[in-house]
């Protein structure tokens, strides 16, 4: 079996649970005796080797090829005219903001020429790297053979839909968020549309959960049947590293870990911290990630006046978020729409309780978690101050979650997917 | 007999270093020192060494006819010890002739007068000592913090013996009177007040290198045309400046220095002014009425109140949190816990977490090291932090040895 993945980023240089995933099923895919190409639109050189990336922005394209004339002509749709920024922290917003003019007069010209270096980011110019992305698919497709052609998230539909038009192998899209989740009810109508498009031209429809599979049914108009789920996974944590991660403070901390967005609700985590410190002064907080939302809770928290007890990191990256977790004694994430969500995975792992939202995809699976509605700090405030203080119940998430998620393997979801696959080439 | 009475003031904060989360607990050195270092190194070639030697070299020509004044923070001096002893020694240079004041404030220049009486105090003797140590004098005039002044500070500042304070003399405080007589405080009338003279002392800090002003370019003849504008019995023109101004504020190309050099030998020539410390003036004068100030004010901003320090939550919150462990502090009696302590309440740090940006934005950001106030705020909590928990494990160890 040969895949062609279409990706947007790959660890180590992972902004989110997108990269992560990606890298969780081609591991799988390949245990399994597949045969993986995995493309991002840039490569960094330090990626894992075992795996054959290849790098979008080396790949030159010939445009006086009569497809790439005809494709070009459709690409032409897409228009940037909005401040499209999926996943942003708040510098790159300001960034983007001083280059949109530069960006709007260069499009078209660029897209286009032979080369071209692409960010791989999620900037303003994003829409700019879907279209070339896309071309440079049709490229990849014409000199490659494959059975099945795989797209994660709308990023990379339009490239895995040039893929097929040119080789004739059948699409799988796989949704990891929809713009419902990122976005709230105010969609940006363009990747709406991408995503849609993707789902309408591909043979097949991955949902990272029954979450997301009901929005994509109910709010795109795909046919259930062509709908399937595969939850994700975690990697297991070989590394003993920082098991020993000794603890800076006296105090018992309690951990909010990913973007700090509307999406992820890190409002209703600093009203539930305020809660438990009315009562109890021997925790502390942490809020460790970046995102537009970020100064409106520090100045939350100073407001309450519980900033000697409520930390801010910044932005995390690899070894400091194991690091992270190794601290923690309870994580939350009470994210207010999550279409799965790893990072309870991986505080599983490392034998710290968790409490999740149940508006979350990872809650239909995992038994040893508590789950409160994203929106009940009182609920919330009361798991984190029974997690703390009743041994019982905090022993027992640690035992047992952590067995339940060793048992969630990435070998486990890649073979549901490699049995998509064969049954797509047998229709 | 009139007056004009310079003061510089000279300060440098302890600048805190990047302090994350894992840092707490763990490291509890909280300062960059490349950082101060470097600005410390720069300020000092840049204005400290060539404005002390040109003040110097007019001394020397004038002798007792030409003098100023200087207040010396207590973190700037241990900064001159630490990086640039030359500095120092200048300044000894300049004690050493007789014709500089040097003022009292709070060691590291705090806004403590608003929050407790007894820091406050405490500080202020700190600093007496390092300028006794230092210059050999005995300070018995008081500057406090970016001049923040209320009737209830000047009362606690006559409390410690002072016999003169400075403050601001922005119109919007003194209504209808003049800043260019004495005035004594509201509730103890023996501390007699030198005001700023807001628009002369400005034109020369903020306006002087501004081309678009349309005095620009300043000369000191035309100050001297101005100095001489004041009614006949305005007793004296109270110029009020940080001293960085020359120099680092106003670059040597503007001509500043120039200025300077030139300003006495007009003065002489045209005008019937001395130049006078604070201690002198306060002496001379008499004191023309009572001053009522019931609520703070600074010499910052079009408000000249305190909200370039104070006000906002992440300002109010740091400053409250700050000012709690007052107590526990007092207990404790290592030399770090107290230094920290110090350099913890210097009013820059409150400064880099202010949010208003815009009429005096400008001067804000020159002087922040961060890339927001909120930055500042996470920064500050986090060293904050740290600190409490050294002091409430000093606190354990004490309490169990006895």
């Amino acid at each position: 079996m040969k895949v062609l993945m279409f990706g947007w980023e790959f660890p180590p240089h992972i902004t989110g649970g997108l990269g992560t995933a990606s890298y969780g099923f081609v591991k799988g895919l390949l245990k399994q005796g597949a045969d993986v190409t995995f493309v991002v639109p840039k490569a960094y050189g330090d990626e894992d080797t075992a795996i054959n990336i290849v790098n979008a922005s080396n790949i030159a394209i010939h445009i006086t090829d009569e497809h790439f004339k005809e494709y070009q002509k459709k690409l032409h749709y897409i228009e940037i005219n909005s401040r499209l920024v999926p996943y942003q922290t708040p510098d790159e917003y300001f960034r983007l903001l001083t280059y949109k003019d530069h960006f709007v007069e260069h499009i078209g010209s660029t897209v286009f020429s032979e080369k071209f270096e692409f960010s791989g980011k999620y900037g303003e110019n994003i829409l700019e790297e879907v279209k070339r992305y896309a071309l440079v698919a049709g490229e990849i497709a014409h000199q490659n053979e494959f059975d099945v052609i795989h797209a994660h998230d709308w990023l990379t539909y339009e490239a895995g839909i040039v893929a097929k038009k040119i080789s004739g192998a059948p699409l799988v899209v796989h949704m990891h968020a929809t713009e419902f989740d990122r976005s709230g009810e105010n969609v940006n109508q363009i990747v709406y549309d991408i995503e849609r498009r993707g789902m309408e031209q591909a043979d097949l429809v991955i949902a990272v959960s029954n979450l997301t599979r009901d929005i994509v049914i109910n709010r795109y108009g795909i046919p259930p049947e062509k709908v399937k789920v595969i939850h994700n996974a975690v990697e297991p944590l070989d590394k003993k590293a920082y098991a020993t991660e000794e603890k800076n403070v006296p105090e018992k901390i309690v951990t909010f870990l990913g973007r700090v967005t509307f999406q992820k609700g890190p409002d209703y985590f600093v009203e539930a911290a305020n809660k438990v410190l009315q009562k109890d002064d021997n925790v502390r907080f942490v809020m460790a990630g970046s995102g537009d939302m970020l100064n409106k809770m520090i100045k939350r928290v100073a407001k309450l006046n519980i900033a000697n007890k409520f930390h801010f990191t910044g932005f995390l990256k690899g070894e400091e978020v194991d690091r992270m977790f190794a601290l923690s004694d309870v994580y939350v994430m009470p994210s207010v729409s999550e279409p799965f969500g790893i990072s309870p995975l991986e505080a599983m792992r490392s034998n710290v309780p968790v409490i999740i939202s149940k508006q979350s995809g990872v809650s239909e699976i995992l038994k040893h978690a508590l789950k409160v509605d994203f929106w009940d700090i009182d609920a919330m405030a009361d798991y984190i101050y029974g997690l703390l203080h009743y041994q019982g119940i905090s022993e027992m998430f640690k035992k047992y979650g952590k067995s339940e998620v060793d048992n969630l393997k990435w070998e486990n979801a890649a073979k549901k997917l490699l049995h998509i696959y064969q049954e797509l080439l047998h229709k | 007999m009139k007056s004009i009475c310079f003061y510089f003031q000279v300060h440098q904060p302890f600048r805190l270093r990047k302090y994350r989360f894992f840092d707490i607990g763990k490291e509890h050195y909280y300062y960059d020192d490349f950082e101060n270092d470097y600005i410390m190194k720069r300020v000092g070639d840049k204005c400290y060494l060539p404005m002390n030697q040109l003040l110097l070299d007019l001394i020397e020509e004038y002798g007792e006819q030409f003098k100023v004044s200087f207040s010396i923070s207590g973190t700037a001096l241990d900064q001159f010890e630490m990086y640039y002893p030359e500095v120092l020694e200048s300044f000894q240079r300049l004690a050493a002739t007789g014709s500089v004041e040097f003022l009292a404030e709070t060691y590291p220049h705090a806004l403590s007068a608003l929050k407790s009486k007894k820091e406050f105090t405490k500080q202020v003797k700190e600093q007496k000592a390092k300028i006794k140590k230092l210059f050999g004098q005995n300070p018995t005039t008081f500057r406090n913090t970016e001049l923040i002044y209320s009737d209830e500070i000047g009362a606690m500042v006559a409390d410690m013996g002072f016999k003169t304070m400075l403050t601001e003399g922005a119109k919007h405080i003194l209504g209808w009177k003049s800043p260019n007589y004495v005035y004594t405080n509201a509730i103890n009338p023996k501390l007699k007040l030198l005001l700023k003279n807001f628009q002369l002392s400005d034109d020369i800090a903020f306006r002087f290198s501004e081309q678009s002003w349309s005095e620009w370019p300043l000369t000191a003849d035309k100050y001297v045309d101005w100095l001489n504008q004041i009614a006949p019995d305005e007793q004296v023109i109270n110029l009020f400046m940080d001293y960085e101004t020359f120099g680092e504020h106003q670059w040597p190309e503007t001509g500043i220095f120039d200025f300077m050099r030139a300003l006495p030998a007009e003065v002489f020539k045209r005008s019937e002014f001395s130049f006078n410390t604070p201690a002198e003036v306060s002496k001379q004068a008499q004191p023309v009425a009572k001053l009522h100030i019931p609520y703070p004010i600074s010499w910052a901003d079009e408000e000249r109140d305190l909200t370039a320090w104070l006000g906002n939550e992440l300002q109010d919150e740091a400053f409250d949190k700050l000012y709690a462990l007052e107590d526990k502090v007092k207990k404790c009696a290592d030399k770090n816990i107290q230094r920290d302590w110090e350099y913890l309440q210097t009013s820059d740090h409150f400064y880099y977490m202010c949010t208003k940006w815009f009429s005096d934005g400008d001067v804000h950001k020159y002087f922040n090291p961060y890339g927001s106030p909120y930055d500042a705020f996470v920064n500050y909590m986090n060293v904050l932090s740290d600190f409490e928990l050294r002091v409430k494990e000093m606190l354990k160890k004490t309490t169990t040895k006895k």
